[in-house]
């Protein structure tokens, strides 16, 4: 198979750190500092908790879970109940649960009684019930009868949900104030935007006046609530647990891996919850993750196949064998015309890329393909296959062992949800120091308690160079932006290599990572196979078993375009770009009207498949099998959850095409595909060497001409995220970041008015650490974005205030 | 006979303008200071050992034994400890510490100045509730004089810096843990231990937190000697302590006198109870310790012996009450102190409050039957003990003590139909009656 | 309202006094109320900027005291206690004659702005029951009438002093002090009233 195998890194024994407790009887040996509640579950023993959650700090504050301690382990018994969940296990402790012990138990009850007497009671119309904590210990640990209610007692009331974020609804009667909810916003992502507020009886939860709770991965809240108190505007009111089925899956929204878990009824996503994996995401994910799912609804997509008309010049609906037939007839004149390029975008699973990868050399007869629908250089391909393809020197379990993380060009928070998340918790747990080549200090960086190294864009090679403190124990974790200047990617891997870091390449989507392994780049073969390399070509093409592969070096994403335009390829095989992602989308959506003959393997109706002549609806996630390859290069496969009659995955679709063109693709099922993966296996000879490119000459700063970095914001606009949701609400406020002597010379206006080579944008200023003559602007914070709507990557824009 | 009283620390509240250094040092004030400075840290640690001072603020703890559980000082590389003295003096009936600040500020500063030295503290606090502004002004002007002085500051002697901190209103913050936590600008709820405070307190250092008058004490020990302090008192309850009387008594006040006074005595000092009236319940040290009677006239008001009679002696703050007191109306209204001051963490104490209110509230109406004081008993069972902190059990003990020894009056409202009792009665400003029988 | 420079300059001086910023935020919400009146949204904003906090976390240590008011509050503050102790001596009848005198509920603040009355709890004065808090100075053993010429002197703006502390200022300026910043009146008062001098007093004469 061409994609590594993960190996986890070993971890060091701790055996005889460990201490000996009997719960309940039953003797159990457990590592020094493990909780009793957790002792307890060793042995079957399911303390009743609402506050302890296993990756949050101990609070202590429901008192739910308390047991009897005869024996503290020094011969003595502690006098009071003890709450389990913060209480540490000590040799030769003797602890007695509720399930042995009438004081426990009557802890126990008093406790749940004393949280149901404000409690509302509504479980038939809460959309917890069904699968709340609160309800099912109730049920286990409490009364039937209630004492306050039965003495007319006059519970405590509180408006009814209000909103924390437009995403998050809070309904203060149900909370029990655990304290769950804002130990994550405060713990994990480092978000505190709500918290306890008001004292005693009247404590809540809540957010400042006029300041939502606004995190990226404020869903997991709702998750991990006990009782019905936070709910999403996304759910609420859509389903009851024991209605849905619930499938395990793979986020597809980055290249982290996250595990999901998808609950869907009547073949329709109801919701996505995060999974448990704790070599991978534990046990949270991003809202974007949890939230868009939408664009997956039957009625989002293209319906069947639309080839256009020879007399019409319109699109019009076909049948899959008469779109096969039009595709191949127009897919083998256009490869003998002058050949095909192949665009693959990056969220293709592992086993569709692969298709695309063996298509474009099997069945068109080229090496010009490529994933990257963004802006890219050659100096990336030859990054990609020197030093991605085949490797993972990085797991997430390394961040745990790392001193420090350098991000060059990666910005976690809105890049790798994931990621972002385990590097927080290396910083809090491990004292990781974390190091940003990166034009200001995000908000993420501060999160991260990171130290900036501020480069502008096209700059960050010199930066790179100048790093210092960098050794064997410092991870480079680098990310796609560093494709768009020049010099920083060699420079990266030059640093790695002289000083003996790690370095791994943290790509923004799901699908880019194995599409980089399987091959669908201009100097790439599947299995890390280098295309220049004459003996990987044989080896390939015995595997293939076909006589002769292409040789040279193909044409990029971008050398694509530029041939089709110039009419020197007569054809595209495009799956699931976006032209907005490209780097000049106007002159991409003018080269593939120029093309001669333009297929189209896409989801949805977009700018492209406007202008192709086949459009080839394919499944979404949903309704296939498949693996995605993480950063790391661990690969992540999920199972088929709709079966579907008539939607097939990008690979089944292509082996039609080649059958029709009367090639063989080899196979035309996931399991087919995988299975020939296997058998092609990673390439064993040399690596292609590392790029070796000059930075850019240094920039000239000019007062009114600013440069533009730009990133894309975790949530935003994209072909995703469904425009008019709720999760789309929840984006950061677009800024326009300029620097203090910007705001000075614009005499501190309130907005401004950017101008660039395709358009322009204002927006509020906020004042940044920023390079003198720098300007960041989100790349996706409106339709159609910087790419398609400012300017290009690196280029310049002219400023003007606004007061407002 | 020789009076019991054994004035140490409100020696010199009477004195002209005894808040000042001047006065202050006219009476000996700061020479406890510069013995203690003759002296190794160790050697006043054991001197505070040895006197056997036990914390005033209410638990007891010995002192000097709290600041033996700080880690080794490494004088090779000496990191941050502090100093933190508890002056959130809040528990109803405890009215001690704040006169004591008010016409004595410098025997507290002294105090600190000394503990710190003792413990190697560079920096101190006096965390003082807010609701003083007085007592805050004068703090503050005594630590002024003391920089001035030389007293304080890194250059002084001890080199000991000293912060007056005002709270801003919460029963909870005289909880140790909670104080470190408002001290550290966040809500003031109680910390989990371990880790405890001399291991990891403010701001995640070693930390030792005294009440005022612990502390206030320490330069009284120094300068006369821990055997002096040893030798008043009890065998296990040593030294003097300020005794507050309060409510139906003829000379409400402070009272110091050394451990083991009794009730009967302090009265006789004090003229009685109201003149016409007898005494019907008292707490011995605040309301979070469960009510006494006239039974308990005679108990000696030390630790021991005080906890022998199903009580504490907490902070000595001795509420007394008479024959005019409804002791339903009394412990309804500490219930629904503790309702106001439960910080919410916690499910006994924030739930069982506020149900132990209307509960109470319902008897003192006459609404309800017997069966609801076994019920009360019962959630009271399920607050004590079962809180995060003692707020919860303190929450409990008047009800307790309340029902255990005054059950009759809780079913005499009932048979009334609502309190039997007249409020005005009990006025401080009631006309004198004949006692009925 | 806003903070201005001035405020926002010395809220940045109370959080410099402390080895770490955030200590100083019970004193910063003190200055808050002096300036604005109250603990303001703005207030709370400057704070959490000063010390890179959330407002949310601000607004859950300011709602958890019960000095920092959300209402605006009368140039003088009354505080009754009615606790149980001065509750059973008076306090309850003090309170309840306080309301219907200035006709105003707890928390409220009478029509004229002057005064803001409020039960509060235990005061550490219980010797003195029962007990009045002006500004948070105290008023020792009063009665109905004594506190009710006690607002209408405050109304009045005659000057008033406590019975163990300073001449009364406005709630604002105690509230300064509070936050940090002396107005000089420490030596204002007694040493020490009669109930605390009570036991030394069974000596005299002997």
């Amino acid at each position: 198979m061409s994609t590594p195998a993960t190996t986890p890194g070993a971890t060091p024994a701790i055996a005889d750190d460990k201490v000996t407790l009997t719960v309940d009887g039953m003797s159990v040996t457990v590592p020094k500092g493990t909780l009793v509640i957790r002792a307890a579950e060793q042995v079957g023993v399911q303390v009743p908790r609402f506050c302890d959650h296993p990756l949050l700090a101990p609070v202590g504050a429901c008192r739910q879970c308390l047991v009897e301690v005869p024996d503290g382990g020094n011969g003595r018994p502690i006098p009071k109940p003890q709450a389990s969940c913060t209480l540490t296990c000590a040799e030769g402790m003797v602890v007695e649960t509720q399930v042995s012990n009438p004081v426990a138990e009557k802890a126990q009850r008093g406790v749940m009684e004393l949280l149901l007497i404000n409690h509302p009671l509504d479980c038939p119309v809460c959309d917890k019930g069904g699968e709340c904590p609160l309800q099912n210990q109730a049920m286990s640990s409490g009364q039937g009868e209630s004492r306050f209610a039965a003495q007319g007692g006059v519970k405590r009331t509180f408006e009814k949900p209000i909103p924390i974020s437009p995403q998050i609804l809070l309904d203060r009667e149900r909370c029990i104030v655990c304290q769950r909810c804002t130990r994550f916003a405060a713990e994990i992502p480092g978000d505190p935007g709500i918290a306890l507020i008001e004292r005693g009886a009247r404590q809540q939860i809540g957010t400042a006046t006029d300041a939502p709770f606004d995190s990226y991965f404020s869903g997991n809240v709702v998750q991990i609530c006990p009782v019905g108190a936070l709910t999403s505007a996304d759910y609420r009111f859509r389903a009851r647990p024991f209605d849905l089925v619930s499938s395990p899956s793979i986020a597809e929204h980055d290249a982290c891996g996250a595990a999901i878990r998808v609950d869907h009824r009547r073949g329709k996503v109801v919701r996505r919850l995060s999974g448990n994996d704790p070599e991978v995401n534990e046990e949270w994910i991003s809202d974007k993750d949890r939230y868009a799912f939408r664009y997956q609804r039957p009625a989002a997509r293209l319906q069947h196949p639309l080839v256009r008309d020879a007399e019409t010049g319109e699109l019009r609906a076909a049948s899959w064998p008469e779109a096969f037939t039009v595709a191949a007839r127009g897919l083998a004149a256009a490869k003998a015309a002058g050949g095909v390029g192949v665009l693959t975008g990056g969220r293709l699973t592992g086993e569709d890329a692969y298709a695309y990868s063996k298509f474009a050399r099997v069945v068109l007869g080229t090496n010009d393909i490529d994933f990257r629908a963004r802006p890219h250089s050659a100096e990336e391909a030859q990054f990609l296959a020197s030093t991605v393809a085949l490797s993972n020197d990085v797991q997430y379990a390394d961040l745990d062992r790392a001193a420090s993380v350098v991000l060059l060009g990666l910005e976690p928070e809105d890049e790798a949800g994931t990621l972002f998340l385990r590097l927080r918790k290396a910083v809090r747990a491990n004292g990781l120091r974390v190091v940003a080549v990166a034009p200001f200090a995000s908000r993420g960086l501060l999160k991260l308690g990171g130290q900036l190294v501020q480069a502008a864009p096209g700059e960050e090679a010199g930066a790179i160079a100048m790093l210092e403190g960098i050794g064997a124990d410092t991870v480079l974790l680098v990310g796609e932006r560093l494709a768009s200047s020049p010099g920083a990617l060699s420079a990266a891997t030059a640093l790695a290599a002289t000083t003996g870091a790690r370095l791994a390449w943290v790509p923004r989507r799901a699908g880019d990572r194995g599409a980089v392994e399987t091959g669908c780049l201009p100097n790439l073969l599947p299995g890390g196979r280098p295309v220049e390399e004459p003996t990987a070509r044989i080896d390939l093409g015995a595997a293939w078993g076909v006589e002769h592969l292409p040789a040279g070096i193909g044409r990029d994403g971008d050398a694509i375009l530029a041939a089709a335009a110039a009419g020197e390829l007569a054809g595209l095989v495009i799956g699931g770009v976006a032209a907005e992602d490209l780097a000049d989308p106007a002159h991409a959506l003018a080269a593939i009207d120029a093309a001669g003959f333009v297929v189209s393997l896409e989801l949805t109706e977009t700018s492209v498949t406007r202008l192709a002549d086949v459009v080839l609806p394919v499944a979404p996630v949903t309704e296939k099998a498949g693996m995605f390859v993480t950063w790391e290069g661990r690969p992540r496969t999920f199972a088929k959850i709709f079966d579907v009659p008539g939607s097939m995955p990008d690979l089944r679709v292509l082996a039609g095409i080649a059958d029709e063109m009367g090639t063989t693709l080899g196979f035309a099922t996931t399991d087919g595909a995988r299975a020939e993966m296997e058998q092609v296996g990673p390439w064993d000879g040399e690596r292609p060497a590392a790029p070796s490119e000059k930075p850019a000459p240094a920039r000239k700063v000019l007062k009114t001409k600013l440069a533009l970095a730009t990133w894309k914001q975790l949530v935003g606009h994209g072909s995703l995220v469904e425009e008019g949701s709720v999760l789309l609400e929840t984006q950061r406020p677009a800024v326009a970041r300029i620097t203090a002597e910007t705001h000075e010379m614009l005499r501190g206006a309130t907005e401004v008015t950017l101008t660039g080579d395709r358009g322009q944008v204002t927006l509020p200023v906020e004042v940044a650490d920023l390079p003198e003559g720098v300007v960041w602007v989100p790349a996706n914070a409106w339709p159609g974005g910087v790419l398609a709507t400012l300017a290009g990557p690196g280029a310049s824009v002219s400023v003007k205030g606004v007061q407002r | 006979m020789s009076s019991p009283i054994t004035p140490v620390l409100t020696a010199n509240w009477g004195t002209d303008r005894s808040w000042t250094l001047d006065a202050y040092t006219r009476q000996g004030g700061y020479q406890a200071l510069a013995k203690a400075l003759t002296k190794s840290p160790d050697e006043v640690v054991a001197a505070v050992k040895d006197s056997g001072l036990r914390g005033r603020g209410g638990a007891g703890f010995p002192t000097g034994m709290k600041w033996g559980f700080l880690p080794p000082y490494d004088e090779a590389n000496p990191t941050p400890r502090y100093l933190v003295v508890n002056a959130d003096e809040s528990e109803p009936g405890t009215c001690k510490d704040i006169p004591l600040m008010m016409a004595s500020p410098h025997t507290l500063v002294e105090g600190v100045i000394i503990s710190s030295y003792a413990i190697r503290a560079k920096q101190a606090f006096i965390y003082v509730r807010g609701e003083v502004l007085h007592v805050i002004r004068r703090l503050r002007a005594a630590v002024a004089e003391a920089y001035a002085a030389g007293h304080l500051g890194p250059d002084s002697p001890a080199g000991v810096d000293l912060i007056v901190h005002a709270g801003a209103g919460a029963y909870i913050c005289g909880e140790e843990t909670a104080l470190l936590d408002s001290l550290e600008g966040r809500r003031g709820q109680p910390r989990l231990r371990p880790p405890f405070p001399a291991v990891a307190g403010l701001y995640a250092r070693p930390t030792v937190i005294n009440n005022v008058e612990s502390i206030a004490s320490v330069p009284a020990i120094i300068g006369k000697g821990a055997d002096w302090f040893a030798s008043l008192g009890t065998e296990k309850s040593k030294g003097f302590v300020i005794y507050s009387l309060s409510g139906h008594v003829t000379r409400p006040g402070q009272y110091e006198a050394p451990l083991g006074i009794t009730l009967r005595e302090l009265l006789d000092l004090a003229g009685g109870v109201r003149h016409g009236h007898q005494l019907k319940f008292w707490t011995p040290g605040g309301s979070s310790t469960p009510i006494l009677t006239d039974q308990h006239l005679d108990v000696p008001l030390d630790y021991e012996a005080v906890g022998a009679a199903g009580s504490m002696l907490g902070t000595r703050a001795l509420q007394v009450f008479d024959e005019t007191t409804c002791v339903v109306r009394a412990v309804l209204r500490w219930s629904e102190f503790y309702k106001h001051e439960s910080c919410g963490k916690c499910t006994p104490c924030r739930e069982g409050t506020w149900w132990l209110v209307q509960v109470l509230t319902r008897l003192e109406n006459g609404q309800g039957n017997a069966a609801d004081l076994d019920q009360l008993l019962d959630q009271c069972e399920n607050i004590a003990g079962r809180s995060f902190c003692a707020l919860g059990d303190g929450a409990t003990s008047p009800v307790v003590s309340s029902i255990q020894h005054f059950r009759d009056e809780y079913l005499a409202h009932l048979e009334h139909g609502g309190c039997p009792f007249d409020a005005a009665a009990s006025t401080a400003w009631a006309p004198r009656q004949e006692v009925h029988a | 309202m806003s903070i201005n420079a001035t405020t926002y300059a010395e809220l940045q001086e109370i959080a410099g006094r402390y080895p770490q910023a955030r200590s100083g935020l019970l004193p910063m919400l003190h200055l808050v109320q002096s300036v604005e009146g109250r603990v303001t949204p703005e207030g709370i904003n400057a704070c959490a900027e000063i010390l890179g906090l959330t407002a949310a976390e601000v607004s859950g240590v300011a709602t958890f005291y019960t000095m920092y008011k959300r209402k605006p509050v009368g140039e003088h503050h009354v505080g009754v206690c009615t606790n149980t102790l001065c509750a059973v001596m008076g306090g309850d009848q003090i309170f309840a004659e306080l309301k219907e005198h200035l006709q105003v509920g707890n928390d409220e603040t009478t029509a004229d702005g002057k005064v803001t009355l409020e039960h509060v709890e235990c005061n550490a004065a219980c010797d003195y029951a029962p007990v009045v808090m002006v500004n948070w100075e105290f008023f020792d053993n009063q009665t109905p009438a004594s506190a009710k010429q006690l607002v209408d002197d405050l109304r009045a703006g005659r000057e008033v002093t406590a019975s163990r502390g300073a001449k009364i200022c406005s709630w604002r300026e105690a509230e300064r002090v509070l936050a940090g910043y002396d107005d000089g009146r420490a030596d204002e008062g007694p040493s020490a009233g009669d109930a605390s001098l009570a036991g030394l007093k069974t000596l005299e004469g002997k």
